[in-house]
This record gives structure tokens, C-alpha cells and sequence, in this order.
């Protein structure tokens, strides 16, 4: 892999039956890459959660993948109600996940947390009625 | 423990027809027992088996995420048409027990299944 790979994904946040077609898309990519399974795992688990989240808290979003020689970026973006404080979020066993979440078995207020343990670097922005942007960064 | 041998042991269904040589290929090292994917997220460390009574496709979608080898669903649950489709996608064995959650893990640990801890 000598160069940079872009790649986007529309997120629907209609249908949570078909949550983490884009991390799943991601995961695939990187073997064929030959990137270590490690690796792969903090990806795909991070990103994972991250589109769990845009879906359950924000009705869907976008993700902007970047992959380089050196790190796996990626950049959920959506425009939805927001997140009023992201330390608390941040909080794990805090959760603001509606019953049906919680029904498919999230909603733990595991998820921020559980990326933070998986990524070198997460930045969360996030202003009260435009939405949330979450980077996360894992190097190689 | 082959994943046939786990099959025999809790009187499961094989639900993805996984060929019988596959299941004797597939060696499961550890088991986890959860009805709360957000935990199996974050504290599975071990691919092993799934067991659980969620009947979801973020059950096989976290499966995949977790590099888990195959999932049982207890209690006699019965995934529909399209999580079955979606596994067998993935390839990860879908297997079906009437056995509760309790007795299912209690039979695997009796027979040489640990778990993560141990």
C-alpha cells in the first residue's frame, strides 16, 4: 500500500436492521490490504460502534474513511440533536439510548468508551442542534 | 473443542448447513454468554463462540466485528430468513440450542470450555 485510499459511506439511519454495512465494507477492505489482524479488529470494532451510534442517536450520517501507509483515519459526521456534554458521554454505563436500542442489545453507554480503548486518537465535536463529528485514528 | 463436538454436546441445529467437515474444522477455544452486544464489544477478547437469546442481525454483524467463529442462539430462538442469509454471507455458523443460556454455558464448561478468565 503505497498510497492513500478515500473511501465514503452514507449511513441510513432509518433501518437499524442494516447498521455497520459500512464498517463491515471497511473491515473487508483492509485484508485484502494484508493489514494485520490487530489492527483490523480495533478498526472494525470502533468503527462499528461509532455507526451504531450515528444510526441510534443522529438517524444516520456519513463516514469518510482514509487509509495511509502509516494509519487508518475515519470521520462519522451527522446532523443530528447533538451531544449536550461529551465528558459525561464519554462516561461509561451513561447512556441516552432509546428502548428499541436497548432491545437489540446496545444502549449499555459502553460505546465511547469502548472506542476510546480501541484507537490511538478519538476527537468528538459536538454543538446542541447541528450535530457531531467523531475522528478516530488508529496507526499501523 | 470442534465446533461439531459443541454441536453434539448441547443437541443443537446447525442453521447455516455447514458442511460436517467445516464444523470438525472450527476450533473453538472460548465461549461467552451475553444477551448485550454493547458488552461483547467491549469485553470479548478471544474469538470463540457466541452464545446468546438475541435473535438480531447486529448479533451476527457484532460477530463479525469481533472475528467470533460461530454463534448459538439458546432457548430454542429462531433467527428469521435474513439473519441466516447474512451469516452464511460472513461465513459464521449459526447454531440453534433448546437449552437455556445457563445450561447451555454449564454444559460447555463441563465438558473443557473455559472461558476468557481462566
Amino acid at each position: 500500500m503505497s498510497q492513500k485510499i478515500s473511501l465514503h459511506y452514507d449511513i441510513d439511519g432509518k433501518d437499524f436492521s442494516i447498521a455497520g454495512e459500512a464498517s463491515s465494507s471497511v473491515k473487508k477492505v483492509l485484508k485484502q490490504l494484508g493489514v494485520s489482524p490487530e489492527i483490523i479488529r480495533k478498526v472494525a470494532i470502533s468503527m462499528y460502534e461509532a455507526e451504531i451510534n450515528t444510526v441510534i442517536h443522529a438517524g444516520g450520517g456519513a463516514a469518510d474513511v482514509e487509509i495511509t501507509p502509516d494509519r487508518i483515519h475515519v470521520m462519522f459526521s451527522d446532523r443530528g440533536p447533538g451531544i449536550a456534554d461529551v465528558a459525561l458521554a464519554m462516561k461509561e454505563g451513561f447512556s441516552t439510548a432509546p428502548e428499541y436500542a436497548r432491545e437489540m442489545g446496545f444502549g449499555a453507554g459502553m460505546g465511547l468508551a469502548n472506542i476510546k480503548n480501541n484507537v490511538d486518537e478519538v476527537k468528538i465535536r459536538s454543538a446542541l442542534g447541528e450535530g457531531t463529528t467523531v475522528e478516530i485514528t488508529v496507526l499501523i | 473443542m470442534k465446533l461439531s463436538e459443541i454441536r453434539n454436546m448441547l443437541g443443537a441445529k446447525v442453521l447455516t448447513e455447514d458442511a460436517e467437515e467445516r464444523l470438525c474444522g472450527i476450533d473453538i477455544k472460548t465461549a461467552c454468554g451475553s444477551d448485550l452486544m454493547s458488552d461483547v464489544l467491549a469485553f470479548v477478547k478471544d474469538q470463540g463462540l457466541l452464545l446468546t437469546g438475541l435473535v438480531n442481525p447486529q448479533v451476527v454483524r457484532t460477530a463479525e466485528m469481533m472475528d467470533i467463529c460461530a454463534i448459538c442462539f439458546v432457548r430454542g430462538k429462531v433467527p428469521d430468513e435474513s439473519i441466516i442469509t447474512l451469516a452464511k454471507e460472513l461465513g459464521v455458523p449459526l447454531l440453534q440450542t433448546p437449552l437455556s443460556l445457563f445450561i447451555a454455558s454449564g454444559r460447555l464448561y463441563k465438558g473443557g470450555l473455559m472461558c476468557e478468565e481462566e
